[in-house]
């Protein structure tokens, strides 16, 4: 019973979390009694459903909870009358579709305010961090590599600039969507890629965070259908996705692309990440996400890693580094050059690469097929110093051992 | 929400682009303000070189000639412009004629 009550819990906030500070800040108004009433109503439920058990629907139960927590804060704290009238929900039961079907997914709401233009680059993804997926103030520190006192204090400047200069919380209107779009695509990505491989801590994979950005990324491209950025991200995150269970061992050891079991990918995903490609390539506006989405597709369709397209990978590369000459992007560009024209190539094309995190291990790794297991050694060893990733360092661990 | 205005730019060069008639589009900018309503205060100011700065040490009245920051970029004029949301005041801001060659500063205003 306890064990299903935390399983519960758990899952519930991986999903949940997001759109319940969304609601609850939609409703208060309030960016950190949203947070801290949401944080009081996951302890209230442990307590809770241990004695009379878990609610046929947990979210409803979470929501509800949040809420007359909120309501007693602004009472016992008398910030106003009116404040509580517009909280008090009629008697009954708390229709979830009606919270769902709601003019926009309250999640697109705090998404938007947190991608506003007016905040900077990182504290847009802080806050998201924070607010849509529940990352603790401790483990976003780690992410940005400062102090836990220095994070805690910028996410209070961001929540404190938000509510002082009347950044609204809204969805923009039609007109200003566009400009709008690009920030949000941009937190969505770095969102999933720290899902996707997390900097540091025992797994290369946080699941719940990948789940959150698709999820968003799908909402999104609801909200602005005509964007064919917002479908190409949608269909890249899907198709980066779908490999993940393939992209550890049983160990929880990293696992290369060319080595995976391609039976493992999750092929419904990579269908709907197709889909989702050809209706975004239709526009005939093709830019970095939809490019790298190409590039993803052609892993996701390759039968075999022999059979991989390297030759047109090399191409949308080339086509990418014109748009995002990003040092990440232009490592990925010496892997594939190195698949394509050969490991000598590869490393002449690295050699031409803005230093990278990954740089050592890629040369390590191009270094190893020309056979130069010395200089390989060396690069492994490298590579080691640049990543906390235990997955990833495992995957090193065993190359320097073979 | 009252947004503060801050206009400033480069003293040459908006004295350069005026003569050029980059100010042509002001009358219009004021116009739709006022039209709207949104106007609280607008002031334009003389060049920098005309201000006196003013502090008070150890009781002392202290004068200084010149503005309190010395360099290029100098602040030519103010508004107060009461909006929706910052979006609706950044709007306002873009549309200033010096936006297009200096900056505005938006600030909201302190309500006590």
């Amino acid at each position: 019973m306890t064990d299903d009550v935390e399983r519960v819990l758990a899952d519930t906030f991986a999903q949940d979390w997001g759109r319940l500070v969304a609601t609850l800040i939609r409703l208060t108004g309030d960016w950190d009694l949203a947070e801290e009433c949401t944080q009081d109503a996951f302890a209230a439920a442990l307590r809770t459903w241990r004695r009379d058990g878990i609610p046929d629907v947990p979210r409803a139960w979470l929501t509800t909870t949040a809420r007359n927590r909120a309501i007693d804060r602004i009472r016992r704290e008398r910030v106003g009358a009116e404040k509580v009238r517009s909280l008090v929900v009629p008697p009954g039961e708390l229709d979830l579709d009606v919270l769902d079907s709601g003019i926009v997914d309250d999640r697109l709401r705090l998404l938007f305010t947190c991608c506003h233009p007016a905040l900077a680059l990182s504290s847009r993804v802080e806050l998201a961090l924070r607010t849509l997926c529940g990352l603790t103030t401790a483990e976003i520190a780690r992410l940005f590599g400062v102090p836990e006192p220095t994070m805690a204090k910028r996410l209070v400047r961001t929540k404190h600039k938000i509510a002082v200069a009347g950044i609204g919380y809204q969805v923009p209107s039609a007109a200003r969507l566009p400009e709008r779009t690009p920030a949000v695509l941009a937190v969505l990505y770095l969102m999933f890629t720290e899902g996707y491989a997390a900097t540091a801590g025992p797994h290369l994979v946080r699941v719940d965070l990948c789940h959150e950005a698709i999820d968003l990324a799908r909402a999104l491209t609801g909200l602005v259908p005509d964007d064919p950025e917002a479908a190409g991200l949608h269909a890249l995150l899907l198709l980066q996705h779908a490999r993940t269970s393939a992209r550890t061992d049983a160990d929880g050891v990293l696992v290369p692309l060319e080595e995976q079991d391609r039976a493992a990918w999750d092929h419904a995903a990579i269908e709907a990440g197709l889909a989702e490609l050809r209706r975004a390539v239709r526009r005939e506006r093709v830019g970095p996400y939809q490019l790298q989405a190409l590039i993803a597709a052609c892993h996701a369709t390759a039968p075999t890693a022999a059979q991989t397209d390297w030759v047109r990978i090399v191409a949308l590369y080339d086509e990418l580094v014109a748009v995002l000459p990003s040092a990440a992007v232009q490592v990925n560009r010496a892997v594939a050059i190195g698949m394509a024209r050969g490991p000598q190539a590869g490393l002449d094309a690295l050699a031409a690469t803005p230093d990278h995190p990954l740089t050592p291990a890629v040369r390590a790794d191009l270094l190893r097929r020309l056979g130069r297991a010395t200089d390989a050694a060396d690069a492994y060893r490298e590579a080691l110093t640049r990543t906390e990733n235990q997955a990833e360092r495992a995957y090193l661990e065993r190359r320097l051992r073979a | 929400m009252q947004y503060l205005l801050l206009i400033s730019a480069d003293e040459e060069t908006a004295v350069t682009r005026m003569r050029e008639g980059a100010f042509a589009s002001f009358d219009t900018w004021i116009t739709d303000l006022e039209q709207r309503g949104v106007l609280r205060a607008h002031v334009g100011l003389h060049e920098s070189a005309t201000a006196t700065t003013v502090r008070l040490r150890d009781g002392e009245v202290l004068l200084t000639d010149g503005p309190f920051a010395e360099g290029r970029e100098q602040v030519g004029g103010l508004a107060v412009v009461d909006c929706a949301d910052l979006d609706e005041a950044v709007a306002i801001a873009a549309a200033h004629p010096a936006a297009a060659f200096g900056q505005v500063e938006v600030r909201p205003v302190r309500v006590s």
